[in-house]
């Protein structure tokens, strides 16, 4: 076998051997070297020329100049099967591998869950319940979580679900998973794990099967006053918010509400949101209901019991006189403006306003002097404005000198001061407390020694004869309710008291759009626009704007064309 | 012909044996089975030599050699190279070379006429190597490998590499070496194809978990079917008997 030198071979692949110089047109032979990658030919010019040939595909030598061979894989034969395919780590192709290697073996197959048949859940050991409906996302990722220790062996690829029927109670997943196999081989595998699934009642099921009516937490709601105007706005508020989702029964009592809920921490909750939308006091007790001694497990009943101040809006209010001095002396009485968790105070005469906490409402915890059952009529003869308009917390006040006498009794002129001015016009029926004709029983009113009562304070306008006209006729927007157990065992003039108090509340709403506010409000279906026109004097009702009403959702038939024929 | 054998219970053959056209090495085992295996097939062709290198018994990763010589690492005791120089015919050289890779077999993979050795090699051991067997080197890797000795295997009839080995670099080893080079693989699968086996021109021996695929890749390729030992030899032969005279 002739042993070609490297200079043959080089010139055998081409590559020149020898240079003509550029200048003098000399041939000159170069030099030949191997290096560890290849060879390289040096030239013995002036200017060197370097010319490397890549050989061997070492990763090491990257000029972006050089020449790279490019390396395409070859085949090897199978070691077991000898058909030719790419090399691989294993060095056998793979079906010989798979046949080898089995990496799902030690992967349980078969597993069984538990099924709540009557809320359709899956439990997850050890107590947790999963609602799933059947091949949705959440049911997968319940089936792949009970595998998770089988799969900290493998990687997992791809999981899917194979159909089954409904009712076989048979779940069946194909899981693809991959692992690495003999030297450094990854191997892919897909295998199909069943699920048995065995019917099992949740607790909660069983606890509302056994006992519907069972509760484990109930919130007391009191408020200690004669009407319902706070439990109507409340319940609005509630139904807003959805504060009372987890109530299972919701009761009406005297002077209050009772919500009953079948978990401590939903009645928390519950309690939470009260005491954030209105002053409220509360205080909670359990009561021993069973005990397991062998678990050390104690089963309770918890009872809250809060409490809503009797401090409502448009209430006349005599404050104490430490109040009054760490309120910065406002004046003994006051009008409340305003209930949420604080309690907005403004002093007709001075037209100033302060808040009270919650807390410090308790600290104190006065009741007022005169409530809205005690509002009386009042007819408007003249009015002086005397000062300018005054913003106070988003409402303007004007205060003005009033001439007015009671509506039942002509007799008596009253001139007054109030801050009404901005709305009352001579010839305005209005609203107010009668301090004159007033016998108060009050404690704090006798520890002021010389205090001057005015002989009315004018609260609101009335709309009395303007509603007159339109008695009867239903409203454009209504109410949604909540679901209450109402005590049948009061009797019919209880029901009348309470349909008027509502009929007071629906009127309180349209007159003040800040109320409104926090509520939703839904347009009435059955309302048609009167075909005539009303004839109007001077100003109109308040009314609620369309913009402010919400359509209610109904799942079952269209609404047709209400939307164009509106007021 | 191809054998496929053990050496206590090791599929590594080509670590425990060295097998060139004028000699064959094997280790001292526990059992007399590998090297009856070996005399079976070699007895009356070739001397086959019970030896140990530097105390152990990788003596085929360890030395490097042909029909004109054999290189041994400069941990060779003197006994063991006395041992090889009394055992070998006298035209085979027997030289220890001081060389800092010290694991010759694995570093230098030759037959009778080219080498191919580790990048990193010595200059002078370059020079040792053309002088004592008469071959010519070149520095090569094969698949990305410095290791030359362990991953290939080739005789004067053709060589089996690495099965990572591109289709280029194929074509310019068997260029240089000048035989037919297959890439493939021995022992079910295993890339170290020295280890696992060992090869001369008419004559393979490789490891017993070879697949029957993998052996008709090494029977075709080292033209091993259709060798006789005795046209190989007889000009060795020649050689040797004139020597004695």
């Amino acid at each position: 076998m002739g042993r070609l030198s490297i200079k043959e071979k080089l010139l055998k692949w081409g590559v020149a051997t020898s240079a003509v110089c550029m200048l003098c047109e000399d041939e000159e032979e170069s030099q030949v070297i191997s290096s560890p990658n290849g060879f390289a030919i040096l030239s013995s010019f002036p200017f060197p020329l370097l010319f490397i040939l890549q050989i061997g595909g070492d990763k090491g030598a990257m000029a972006s100049n050089m020449f790279v061979v490019p390396q395409t894989r070859g085949t090897v034969l199978c070691c077991k099967c000898g058909i030719s395919m790419a090399p691989n780590p294993a060095n056998m192709c793979v079906t010989c591998l798979r046949s080898e290697v089995d990496i799902t073996e030690g992967l349980r197959k078969h597993v069984t869950i538990m099924h709540c048949p009557e809320c359709d859940s899956y439990l997850q050991p050890p107590r947790t319940w999963i609602k799933a409906q059947l091949e949705s996302k959440e049911l997968l990722t319940f089936c792949v979580k009970r595998l998770e220790t089988d799969l900290k062996k493998v990687r997992l690829v791809n999981a899917e679900f194979i159909w089954t029927e409904p009712h076989s109670k048979r779940l069946k997943v194909k899981l693809k998973v991959q692992k690495e196999v003999l030297n450094g081989a990854i191997l892919e595998q897909s295998y199909v794990v069943e699920y048995v699934q065995q019917d099992h009642m949740c607790e909660s099921c069983t606890r509302i099967q056994a006992n519907p009516d069972q509760w484990v937490a109930s919130v007391q709601l009191r408020q200690r006053v004669t009407h319902r105007r706070t439990f109507f706005y409340l319940e609005q508020l509630i139904l807003k918010h959805d504060a009372a989702a987890h109530a299972i029964k919701i009761k009406q009592m005297d002077q209050g509400i009772d919500f009953f809920f079948a978990n401590r921490s939903h009645a928390v909750k519950f309690v939470e949101f009260l005491g954030k939308v209105s002053p409220t006091k509360s205080r909670h007790d359990k009561q021993l209901v069973s005990h397991d001694p062998k678990n050390n497990s104690y089963n309770y009943k918890y009872t809250f019991s809060v409490e809503i101040s009797p401090i409502c809006r448009e209430d006349l209010i005599c404050l104490p006189p430490r109040v009054a001095t760490s309120l910065g002396n406002l004046g003994p009485l006051v009008i409340c403006t305003k209930v949420t968790n604080n309690i907005a105070l403004l002093d007709p005469i001075t037209l100033r306003q302060c808040f009270l906490d919650t807390e410090q409402y308790w600290r104190h915890s006065f009741k007022s002097l005169l409530g809205s059952r005690q509002l009386v009529e009042y007819d408007v003869f003249n009015i002086e404005v005397v000062s300018p308009e005054y913003n106070v917390g988003g409402s303007k006040y004007v205060i003005a000198d009033a001439e007015v006498a009671r509506v039942s009794d002509y007799g008596k002129l009253f001139y007054i001061r109030t801050h009404l001015g901005h709305i009352l016009k001579p010839g305005d029926r209005a609203l107010g407390y009668d301090l004159y004709g007033a016998n108060s029983n009050d404690i704090e009113l006798d520890k002021y020694k010389g205090l001057v009562l005015p002989e009315a304070i004018l609260i609101k306008k009335s709309y009395e004869e303007k509603r007159q006209k339109k008695r009867g006729k239903p409203r454009p927007w209504k109410l949604k309710s909540l679901d209450m157990e109402v005590d049948e065992s009061r009797g019919r003039a209880n029901e009348q008291k309470m349909d008027s108090e509502y009929e007071e509340f629906l009127r309180d709403l349209e007159e003040n759009p800040e109320l409104r506010f926090n509520l939703s409000l839904y347009r009435n279906k059955d309302y048609q626009p009167s075909e005539m026109v009303s004839v109007s004097d001077g100003d109109d009702l308040p009314s609620v704007p369309l913009e402010e009403l919400l359509a209610d959702l109904e799942l079952s038939e269209q609404e047709d064309g209400e939307d164009s024929m509106r007021e | 012909m191809a054998t496929r054998l053990q050496f206590e219970n090791s599929c590594e053959v080509g670590v425990f044996s060295k097998l060139t056209n004028a000699y064959c090495l094997v280790a001292i085992g526990g059992s007399e089975n590998f090297y009856s295996a070996f005399e079976s097939e070699l007895a009356d062709v070739i001397p086959v030599v019970k030896t140990s290198i530097s105390g152990t018994r990788i003596i085929g990763r360890l030395c490097a050699g042909n029909k004109n010589g054999l290189l041994v690492p400069h941990n060779t005791t003197d006994q063991e190279l006395q041992h090889l120089r009394n055992s070998l015919p006298d035209q085979v050289v027997v030289q220890r070379i001081d060389e800092k890779l010290s694991a010759l077999g694995n570093c230098i993979a030759c037959n009778d006429h080219v080498a191919l050795t580790h990048t990193d090699l010595d200059k002078e051991t370059e020079e040792i190597i053309t002088d004592v067997l008469g071959v010519e080197v070149f520095r090569q890797t094969i698949a990305g490998n410095i290791l030359v000795g362990s991953y290939c295997a080739f005789s004067n009839r053709g060589g089996l590499v690495h099965p990572h080995t591109s289709v280029e670099d194929l074509d310019e080893l068997s260029t240089l070496l000048q035989v037919p080079l297959v890439a493939g693989t021995i022992n079910r699968g295993s890339e170290v194809i020295a280890a696992g086996m060992t090869v001369n021109d008419w004559t393979a021996f490789c490891g017993s978990d070879t697949t029957a695929t993998e052996l008709s890749v090494i029977e075709s390729v080292f033209k091993l079917r259709e060798a006789q030992p005795t046209a190989i030899v007889d000009e060795m032969r020649k050689s040797l008997i004139d020597s004695y005279v």
